[in-house]
């Protein structure tokens, strides 16, 4: 192990971990806002989109992320719409979270009991009121493991971006091969990052599971 | 619009290359799923030993799997062993490995979830009423557990087809590669290839992935 090397090159890894995390949070935060909707839509049987919906979710998960990526960045120029890199590995994210989203969530709120909503109802709530102080409450906390199984995904799934030339993990590692053939080191730098990365959030994403599973949600 | 590409699938045997590029990462991803199936029943049965150490190791191992992103693990094992061990592994022998070490941990996981949620009063009824050990599997614990297993199962072999386009990454000529080399053979000829290209095969994925997961629904659906 060439130790210099590795000190020489930590702040690269830092600045390709900051780009891998700040590609990350946008990507999930707007694949947990398209998943929220879309279940919503599908749990509501809103008539027309839940066609929509159901055909993207069907498209979406049976794709690979490399090549929706690659007919963004490359194929969609072509017909004059100009996306840059970083947006979309954003939108590629996006795109792909959100089925996963969806359909996590979605399992959430089917695992709700009708009772619920009928007390609800007796209670005089409407229909938005029931959403807002019934169903989503207890949805989220239900789905919450899966919800963070497709978070760590996410998180994992950025290591794609470094095909559309994202100067992110990968990327830094494959280029610092290239450059020096000091494999071993840039490979070691590459897994610790990961580990740093995604380490704490499997852990916490267990303990919630745990703590969960004794509150007894939905039982 | 300029151009319609179809002319340019027409053009000499393209759209076939294409096609054999996709058979390239299937052929990948098929053995790899066969080989996890069969490690996955055994890894999933070794991790439901009691002993510490056993639990040990396959903690370890399914924690690494699942945090690791595939293509990390490709490019260890590709660059990696080459430097460590001096193995001098083909870009499709080590990606059939990464596969398999990767679907062999989650089919594990999977073997692992079904035989736990079989409840242990169908072991007591089965001996109870004069089943010896070897029947009781066959015909009681076996044929529930496929039914839990399965539906997972397909949807696991849809991801593991999926995450084979990787592979292009490390070097190996499949549908991706082939559609690149169309369209930079044809640039002048054809400037906007890249979306029609880049389009065909999302759909040539779609269509390879999406009956395998109808399926996967459709039996979830059957046996619940």
């Amino acid at each position: 192990m060439d130790w210099t090397f590795i000190l020489k090159y930590t702040p690269l890894y830092i600045q390709a971990a900051a780009l891998t995390l700040e590609i990350a949070f946008w990507g999930i935060l707007f694949s947990l806002l398209l998943g929220i909707a879309c279940s919503l839509i599908k749990y509501e049987r809103v008539p027309i989109l839940q066609g929509i919906v159901s055909f993207y979710i069907e498209l979406s998960r049976n794709t690979p992320l490399l090549i929706q990526l690659f007919f963004l960045y490359f194929g969609l120029p072509k017909l004059g719409i100009r996306i840059s890199a970083e947006n979309c590995a954003i939108i590629g994210l996006a795109f792909l979270g959100g089925s996963y989203m969806a359909e996590s969530f979605r399992s959430g709120l089917e695992s709700i009991d009708k009772i619920q909503l009928e007390s609800a109802s007796s209670l005089g709530m409407n229909r938005v009121q029931t959403l807002q102080y019934v169903l989503f409450p207890q949805a989220m906390a239900i789905s919450m493991p899966s919800l963070c199984a497709n978070i760590i995904f996410l998180i994992k799934e950025t290591s794609v971006v470094s095909a559309i030339a994202l100067a992110d993990l990968m990327y830094v590692t494959k280029d610092l091969i290239g450059l020096y053939y000091q494999t071993g080191e840039a490979l070691l730098l590459l897994v610790t990052s990961y580990l740093i990365l995604l380490l704490p959030i499997s852990v916490l994403a267990s303990v919630l599971e745990r703590r969960l599973r004794y509150a007894g949600f939905g039982t | 619009m300029q151009d319609l590409a179809l002319e340019l699938l027409y053009k000499g045997s393209n759209f076939a290359r294409l096609l054999d590029g996709l058979w390239v990462t299937l052929r990948i991803s098929l053995l790899s799923v066969v080989l996890s199936i069969v490690f996955g029943i055994l890894f999933g049965l070794f991790m439901r030993q009691k002993h510490w150490i056993c639990q040990a190791i396959s903690r370890v191992y399914l924690d690494f799997i699942r945090i690791m992103p595939q293509l990390v693990l490709l490019f260890l094992v590709y660059f990696g062993f080459t430097r460590m061990f001096g193995w001098n592994l083909s870009a499709e022998v080590s990606s059939v490995l990464v596969f398999t070490f990767w679907g062999t941990a989650e089919m594990g996981d999977l073997v692992r979830g079904a035989l736990s949620s079989i409840p242990p009063q169908q072991y007591d009824s089965a001996s109870a009423l004069g089943l010896s050990r070897m029947q009781a599997y066959l015909h009681v614990i076996i044929p529930q557990t496929l039914r839990r297993l399965l539906p997972p199962a397909i949807n696991l072999m849809t991801r593991m087809i999926k995450t084979t386009s990787l592979v292009v990454l490390i070097g190996i000529v499949e549908v991706l590669k082939v559609g690149q080399q169309i369209i930079d053979a044809n640039r002048f000829e054809f400037p906007s290839a890249a979306l029609w290209i880049y389009g065909l095969i999302f759909f040539l994925y779609f269509f390879t992935c999406w009956p395998i997961s109808l399926v996967a629904t459709h039996l979830e659906n059957k046996w619940r």
